[in-house]
């Protein structure tokens, strides 16, 4: 139990975050209308991407002759880039149509 | 200091700007401004992962920066290419890349042991699993979508069980490994990576068909979940919020599919559509549905007040989506008040008929919920089914037998006649057999629906 506890003082303020993060993401994302449901799904998938900050943290802290590592890293940014590049364009075509039509009318 | 107070305050604009865009995506004037604001945010935390100082660092940045080259070309070039109505094939590759960062992050990690505390271990063997299944289980939903697998030829018999034995053994090679700790070994480790790819494809083979918004919900939600555990790794807020953001919105709806299908998560995980269903296909052996000509319909439709048209995925594979809305501006033009009623699980992904029906720049306030498409049916003339099939199905209300028993379905059946595009009598994907087929209101239209409704442009131009 006292480990239970010492995590629980030590990382207090991790705790509030992800508690608040998670009350924050419920509240925001339930107010989004079923008609942007696709983008929302494709713009969340930008998002994710944000694990290639891991992958760069990953890879400068690597030695330059730790090839393993290195290309291990290298496909993580490959894979987070294309999450994020990928992800923003579609989303932006996505919203794109949607902002045309209201012009019109 | 100062260069450490920039690099916080970039981490933190960048996750205000995830909030901010998501928020901003709660209408559709603003949304395309949301999704620069997060956009921008995301372009802010790299900046700031690359230059942020790190004790030892050797940077390799050369590494990096081509790392990011090639994922920014083939992002951009796929995303530019891709049709719209093969979003869900983009959504979940794009899901499964995602979900594979992840995995590799954890790897690195567990094999290096930078951080051999029980906690951190915890973590990396958590970031590991689920990744580890939302990267295969992505990959699956890509080719189920694709058309390059068939469900039935990759769901093996007692395929729950499976699922389950497979589960649990995972799950239990994790607990070694975790009672390993920084000592474990790398076979257990290799086998435990190869145990959460294989239980990634193996929970997603036995859900198809109309099930798959809900999965696709749920992987989606599983990557933002990966990446949040990725940034307890690193100690990084920005991952673990903007992690935690896609983890909510995908859980979000997975919950809005699940009620929409009035099932339960487990129901749709274990439940195989269409697999039961005893009295699914009695009593229709001998019926006849009624068949209509273009012309007819092309009539029928001129001389409405108003109709309603019901797409589904049919309308997606078909392409039609453009066409429709020919059909749309030539009724329009003749008097006749045109909308769209659109189910929830309509489709292969959440939204899916909204964004096709936007690229045929059909404008959104046309196009009716359940509900409101429900209370406006019975004064509708005129309804076209193209493509969507369990969604308007009487069964889910008056069969206790169908496996779609008591999911909300529109219904059709109310307005004063209902036309059915199909391209021929075989049974949906879900292959549940179709009452309103038979049903003396409805007339079929045989043909793939955008040659059909190709036919009835030209018909109702020389009206």
């Amino acid at each position: 139990m006292d480990t239970i506890y010492q995590f629980f003082n030590e990382n207090l303020l991790l705790i509030y975050l992800l508690i608040f993060t998670i009350i924050l993401g419920f509240e925001v994302i339930s107010k989004v209308p079923t008609v942007l449901h696709t983008p929302l799904m494709s713009g969340a998938n930008a998002i994710s991407g944000v694990v290639i900050i891991g992958a760069i943290l990953l890879i400068r802290q690597a030695e330059p002759d730790d090839y393993l590592t290195l290309s291990l890293g290298f496909l993580g940014v490959v894979l987070g880039m294309v999450n994020v590049a990928g992800g923003f364009a579609v989303t932006d075509r996505m919203l794109e149509m949607f902002k045309k039509k209201k012009a019109k009318k | 200091m100062a260069i450490d107070f920039f690099i916080n305050l970039a981490y933190l604009l960048g996750a205000v700007g995830f909030v901010w865009g998501l928020r901003l995506l709660s209408s559709p004037d603003t949304a395309r401004r949301g999704n620069i604001y997060a956009g921008v945010g995301m372009g802010l935390a790299i900046i700031a992962a690359l230059v942020a100082p790190l004790e030892g660092a050797n940077n390799n940045y050369g590494w990096i920066i081509g790392g990011i080259a090639v994922g920014a070309v083939a992002g951009g070039i796929s995303a530019r290419r891709i049709q719209m109505t093969a979003m869900p094939q983009m959504v979940s590759i794009f899901n499964g890349l995602g979900g594979a960062c992840a995995v590799v992050l954890a790897m690195v990690e567990l094999v290096n042991m930078s951080n051999p505390t029980a906690g951190g271990i915890g973590i990396a063997l958590l970031t590991l699993l689920i990744g580890g299944v939302a990267f295969t289980g992505s990959l699956l939903a890509f080719a189920k979508l694709q058309g390059l697998v068939w469900d039935s030829t990759i769901t093996l018999p007692k395929h729950n069980i499976i699922n389950m034995v497979l589960l649990v053994g995972t799950l239990v090679v994790g607990v070694l490994l975790y009672l390993q700790g920084a000592e474990m070994s790398l076979g257990l480790l290799l086998t435990f990576l190869g145990l959460t790819l294989v239980y990634g494809f193996s929970f997603v083979a036995p859900i198809g068909g109309a099930d798959m918004p809900v999965v696709i919900s749920l992987l989606n939600s599983f990557t933002g979940l990966s990446a949040a555990a990725a940034g307890l790794i690193y100690g990084n807020q920005l991952m673990l919020v903007g992690g935690i953001l896609v983890g909510a919105s995908g859980t979000i709806l997975t919950v809005l599919m699940c009620e929409a299908m009035n099932r339960s998560l487990l129901n749709v995980l274990v439940g195989g559509f269409g697999g039961g269903g005893s009295s699914a296909a009695k009593g229709t052996g001998d019926q006849v549905a009624k068949e209509v000509t273009i012309n007819d319909a092309a009539i029928q439709l001129y001389y409405s007040q108003s109709v309603m048209i019901v797409p589904g995925y049919g309308l997606a594979v078909a392409q039609a989506q453009k066409v429709c809305k020919e059909v749309d501006d030539l009724l329009e033009a003749n008097g006749v008040d045109v909308k769209y009623a659109i189910h929830p699980v309509a489709g292969r992904m959440p939204g899916h008929m909204n964004v096709l029906l936007a690229e045929a720049d059909v404008p959104y306030p046309k196009l009716l919920d359940l509900d409101d498409a429900n209370d406006a049916l019975p004064n509708t003339d005129i309804v076209v089914v193209v493509g969507a099939n369990d969604v308007v199905n009487p069964s889910a209300l008056d069969d206790p037998g169908s496996p779609i028993y008591g999911m909300p379905v529109l219904n059709v059946w109310e307005a004063k006649h209902v036309i059915v595009l199909k391209r021929s009598m075989s049974p949906g994907y879900a292959g549940i057999q179709n009452p309103l087929f038979f049903h003396d209101k409805n007339r079929m239209l045989f043909g793939d629906a955008k040659d059909s409704l190709g036919k009835v442009v030209s018909e109702l131009k020389n009206l």
